[in-house]
């Protein structure tokens, strides 16, 4: 076990890896089955869950490829239990289908995508961020999806969690997205102190049996969800369903649905929306990064202001839906914005999305190394001198 | 004389009849399958809210929505896999998957091969008519030789699969295959899949009629039926292994059987004993 007890027995330190963290994290939100397939740079998680579900009444299993390790998880969700996949760029391809099957038909589950150099098979042990799109709108047809960008083994912990508390209280797929350089860096996590948060709870059917309608909902537009055993008897399918949950074609109950799956999340964002703003009050040039470029952004945050340079760093923990206004917070005050990211220019259309035409600059690397502080340092100081 | 046995069994008990009328086509052996299936399970006194169901993409994969149980129809090919997490997260269920021969053989192949292999507890019917009905008539993995269908306008020239023979070789611990003419024999063959306690394979030789059958001139639909009867050779398996292909001298029944420990049991066996051994240890 990599579990390496920093002081003594009753510290809560642990030095962790990424893809272990996000294991550990599963763990303590009450993740009891894992199906997966085998893939570089994430197969640490289901190796760490293969030791340690079983210890806990839980369930692994390999299974034969990537879309069936989708599928189980889905299965094994619609049975109640709060269930775990990971893989990395190609196998995420693969799980695309059944992931909008959960998407559309609200079974809660979470995905790990550690991002690896592509297309293709790529570069299997490099840092990449090529799926920054993807993970929105991998799936076909039109769907909301969670996505959540941790940066750091300590964080990949907490944002599992919070996974799950999303997937389970939202009624949603929720997707954990983060670079091999994140995943496999093995740095300082704190567990917590054992036991003091909750694992969350789905909000399970309750109420007369005869005539319950399974996609009906509360204010929040979450419905509660039958289990199996549970007397409901439910259909659920990946057909356009009204509230009976059985399939229709009729446009008012289709639009009604599809309305209030993206509506759900638009009413929840309090619960949904996270990010960092480090010394954005005054920031003339702003950085907007994830996972390893925001580790070196910050970096280079130091050198720019030791410098004069008047930089900041806005980091989306939840990518998406992107929190934009927050975003146009943390740009009140920057004349440019420096997207560094490890793909030609993903994230960067999202930001050039929300923030006013030619402000926004990219800084993109995809040779499989990452971008350095120096590199970011370099060009924010550029920007600074030659934007009026 | 068959006398009707059935006459203590009430279909409706087991169906959605808000769902009725049913979307088969007039002539589709799919409802003969779905009613010796209730029937199976009425006879076992399986509790309906103890039963679920999951289906994939295609005319059979319909069929879970008029099941008055936990119904799940899933995505194209792989209610095998959804099947999987879902009996292994919930032990406690009588879980069924309905499959047709192009979602089972052809887009789920891989998934049928390795529920077979792991052997978990799971009843699999797989309904096959030889043709992609829902999509308009193309050929599938068991479509038979020479055969027309819409993408085999020359007739079909590839050799066709024999489920049983693959779900077999691959391990299953129960193997069964009969025809929508002995729906009794059908009833007690998916009985005896749902009292195995390992991973039950059972082909179910259905007919389409308006699609298939009307594109080859095989006739209605009980012509149809008479000559899949005529067909058939109930017995026990022959040459298992070494015909992998079907021969038009199929036999039905209980065609192989096997008593590999059941995957989900032996999980938990081997998690229980970890446990203790660290209970030990503390």
């Amino acid at each position: 076990m990599s579990t390496t007890p920093v002081t003594d027995a009753r510290t809560t330190v642990r030095q962790l890896s990424g893809n272990h963290a996000c294991a550990l994290g599963a763990v303590a939100a009450g993740c009891r089955f894992f199906a997966g397939y085998p893939i570089t740079p994430s197969s640490e998680i289901a190796e760490r869950l293969a030791r340690a579900l079983p210890e806990v009444d839980g369930v692994f299993i390999q299974m034969e490829d990537e879309i069936a390790s989708m599928a189980a998880v889905i299965g094994a969700s619609m049975g109640g239990v709060k269930a775990l996949t990971a893989t990395s760029g190609p196998g995420y391809s693969l799980k695309q289908e059944n992931l909008g099957y959960a998407a559309g038909a609200e079974i809660p589950c979470v995905v790990v995508n550690v991002m690896r150099g592509g297309p293709s098979t790529g570069m299997p042990t490099r840092p990449a961020q090529g799926e920054i799109m993807q993970s929105r709108w991998g799936s076909h047809g039109d769907y909301p999806i969670i996505v959540l960008a941790p940066a750091s083994a300590h964080e990949i912990y907490t944002e599992t969690q919070r996974a799950f508390e999303l997937a389970e209280r939202l009624r949603t797929p929720v997707v954990l997205l983060y670079d091999q350089a994140v995943a496999q860096l093995t740095e300082t996590v704190d567990l917590g102190p054992a036991g003091t948060r909750a694992p969350p709870e789905r909000r399970w059917a309750s109420g007369p049996r005869g005539t319950w309608q399974p996609y009906a909902t509360d204010a929040d537009g979450v419905p509660a969800m039958a289990r199996p055993g549970d007397g409901y008897r439910v259909h659920t399918t990946g057909l356009t369903h009204a509230e009976s949950g059985f399939p229709t074609q009729n446009p008012q109950a289709v639009e009604r649905n599809l309305g209030r799956l993206f509506d759900k999340l638009e009413r929840n964002r309090a619960l949904i929306d996270a990010w960092q703003a480090l010394q954005c009050e005054d920031a003339e040039v702003l950085i907007v990064a994830i996972g390893i470029c925001a580790r070196a952004a910050r970096r280079a945050l130091v050198q720019l202001r030791e410098r004069g340079v008047r930089a900041g760093l806005f980091r989306p923990i939840t990518l998406w839906p992107f929190p934009h206004d927050a975003l146009r917070a943390a740009a009140a005050h920057a004349r440019a914005v420096l997207v560094p990211e490890l793909n030609t220019g993903q994230l960067r259309l999202e930001i050039e999305r929300v923030l006013p035409a030619g402000t926004v600059h990219g800084l993109n690397r995809y040779d499989g190394e990452p971008i350095t502080p120096a590199q970011i340092a370099a060009r924010v100081r550029e920007l600074a001198e030659t934007t009026p | 004389m068959m006398l009707d046995q059935s006459a203590d069994f009430d279909v409706r008990g087991y169906l959605r009849l808000q769902m009725m009328p049913h979307f088969l086509c007039p002539g589709c052996g799919h409802g003969i399958a779905l009613r010796a299936l209730l029937w199976a399970l009425h006879e076992l006194a399986v509790d309906k809210d103890r039963l679920a169901v999951v289906s994939g993409i295609g005319c059979a994969g319909r069929l879970s929505a008029y099941i008055d149980a936990s119904t799940f129809h899933v995505t194209h090919g792989r209610p095998l896999a959804y099947a999987t997490g879902l009996a292994l997260a919930r032990p406690d269920l009588h879980v069924v998957v309905i499959s047709g021969d192009g979602d089972c053989l052809a887009i789920g192949g891989n998934h049928l091969i390795h529920a077979c292999r792991r052997n978990l507890k799971i009843t699999c019917l797989m309904l096959n008519n030889e043709v992609y009905g829902m999509t308009g008539g193309q050929v599938s993995p068991t479509t038979s030789e020479s055969m027309l269908t819409t993408t085999t306008p020359l007739g079909n020239s590839e050799p066709h699969f024999d489920a049983c023979a693959l779900a077999s070789a691959a391990g299953a611990g129960y193997v069964g295959r009969e025809v929508t003419h002995h729906v009794p024999k059908l009833k007690e063959l998916i009985k005896g899949g749902l009292e195995h306690p390992g991973f039950a394979f059972i082909e179910v030789l259905s007919d389409c009629t308006e699609i298939f059958g009307r594109k080859n001139d095989l006739g209605s639909s009980p012509e149809m039926v008479l000559r899949q009867k005529s067909d058939i050779r109930p017995s026990a398996y022959r040459d298992s292994v070494e015909t992998p292909f079907r021969s038009s001298d199929l036999p039905t029944g209980v065609l192989s059987r096997n008593d590999r420990p059941e995957y989900g049991a032996a999980y938990r066996k081997a998690a229980a004993a970890i446990q203790a051994a660290r209970r030990g240890r503390a």
